[in-house]
């Protein structure tokens, strides 16, 4: 080998280095993706609340056992699980307007992913709520506690603890899935990484854009892993 | 034995799984004070009947009446009458996100709506009772099975019932842990509680009760002191379902 190919493999990976660290490039652009990073934290919260809310809501509207209810929630559930979250913000955001419900894309994203979370959610806490033991109603019901009394004070206890970890997985999936705002102009994370790629011909924002995202799942991870444990009880 | 008033009083019970008629129109009276005890092989409707006696089973047909109130009656509010009536499973049941004292506590604050300062002191006071004072802090899964059974007690008798009901209570358990549960019963037997037990508990049966029922496939066969059903049974499956448990 002659003593040039050092030379050329420098300039392979100044190329590299220029490609997705350009300094330059990402120093002007931190700003907005920093933007783009707090609209992404703002809208994962949202959503996370939101859909965590309402899956246990309809989990607990489904132990009451009224079967036309109980298949409206089957139904609704199975088809926000079905549907590609992509498809239902795309469907939302240019087929709500046409009944008079145009919401502009934070509002449809926020609402759509909520939908999707909570489907899972429910699914979730439902299968939490169905894997307490029957003795632990018929204990808590054999002291005179009703329903609702059993349920929030026995059983959900227990179930929420139990699906901590696949809500955790879901929490995550989600917070990703605000990177579909960015199809109908949602400055999130993505969105403000892509647009910056294109004005500045480089695709170090994106770069930039992949440890936006880093920042953003290392807590919820850590989070989760702390909520497992500090609400776990010994077996 | 004092026969006092009729605290528990059943009537032409009868309950169907399905097809399978398990309780085929059971009579029965409890008196206050008294201590009924129930055998049987297994599948004969015992622990049916107890479940029924709170209406954790529901009954096909038949009345029960407990402290006065019709358990079936429309009108009657299930979960005020179930405060009087505490039961205890095979299983114990205790909560087990909760210390002994938070599962004693629970229907003390949430059943009752006793402010927390006056649940905890009831509370207390019932694990004192059943031996159990230094374990209130402790979680379900750091206690034995006997402690357990004791708690599951501690958290029926708390609510001071009029009867309690024991479903197979120390089946689950360990041969040395049996006696800790059966004393506690004792005692609770020995302060007057009117109890309905249903146990293969022979010895305590003999000891404690003052009336042995033996049921076989949904029927009551034969009813009396426990010297009767164990010594000189009258009929001929009693005599074969007795003479099978004293060969153990």
């Amino acid at each position: 080998m002659n003593p040039a190919s050092p030379a050329a493999a420098m300039t392979n990976w100044q190329a590299f280095l220029f490609t997705f660290f350009d300094a330059k490039t990402m120093a002007t652009y931190a700003p907005k993706i920093a933007q783009g990073f707090l609209l992404t934290v703002e809208l994962a919260i949202l959503i996370v609340i939101s859909g965590l809310a309402l899956g246990l809501f309809l989990a607990v509207v489904r132990s009451f056992r009224i079967r036309p209810l109980n298949w409206l929630i089957v139904f609704a559930v199975d088809l926000f699980r079905a549907l590609p979250p992509l498809v239902i913000i795309v469907f939302f955001y240019f087929g709500l307007p046409v009944v008079g419900l145009g919401f502009e894309g934070f509002t449809t994203t926020w609402l759509a992913l909520t939908l999707v979370l909570a489907a899972f959610a429910e699914e979730i806490f439902w299968a939490g709520i169905l894997a307490v033991p029957k003795g632990q109603w018929e204990a808590a019901r054999s002291t005179g506690l009703g329903f609702l009394g059993t349920l929030g004070w026995v059983v959900l206890p227990q179930a929420i603890r139990m699906t901590i970890p696949p809500l955790t997985n879901r929490t995550i999936a989600i917070t990703k899935g605000t990177a579909l705002g960015s199809v109908v102009a949602v400055a999130e994370i993505l969105s403000t990484a892509q647009s910056a790629m294109a004005e500045s011909a480089n695709p170090s924002p994106l770069t930039l854009g992949a440890i936006a995202y880093i920042i953003l799942f290392v807590p919820v991870v850590i989070a989760g892993r702390w909520i497992e444990t500090r609400f776990a009880w010994k077996r | 034995m004092t026969q006092g008033p009729v605290l528990l009083s059943v009537r032409g019970l009868r309950k169907s799984f399905g097809a399978t008629e398990v309780l085929r129109g059971i009579d029965l009276d409890v008196h206050e004070r008294e201590l009924v005890f129930i055998i049987g092989p297994s599948g004969s409707g015992k622990s049916t009947l107890l479940r029924c006696c709170n209406r954790l089973e529901e009954p096909s047909s038949g009345s029960i009446i407990v402290d006065g109130t019709d358990l079936m009656a429309r009108g009657t509010d299930i979960n005020l009458l179930r405060r009087r009536i505490g039961m205890v499973f095979q299983n114990f049941n205790l909560y087990p996100h909760m210390t002994a004292l938070g599962n004693v506590m629970l229907a003390l604050r949430r059943v009752l709506k006793k402010p927390r300062a006056e649940a905890e002191e009831i509370a207390r006071a019932a694990l004192a009772r059943v031996g159990l004072a230094d374990k209130a802090a402790n979680y379900p899964t750091e206690l034995s099975g006997g402690q357990q059974q004791r708690v599951a007690i501690a958290r029926a008798v708390a609510l001071d019932p009029k009867i309690m009901l024991f479903d197979e209570p120390t089946s689950a358990l360990d041969p040395e842990l049996v006696g800790s549960v059966l004393a506690t019963m004792r005692e609770l037997r020995e302060s007057g509680m009117t109890m309905m037990v249903v146990s293969h508990e022979m010895g305590f049966a003999r000891a404690a009760a003052d009336r042995v029922l033996f049921m076989d496939q949904g029927e009551i066969i034969e009813q009396g002191p426990p010297t009767q059903i164990f010594e000189d049974p009258r009929e001929a499956r009693t005599r074969a379902f007795v003479q099978q448990i004293n060969r153990h």
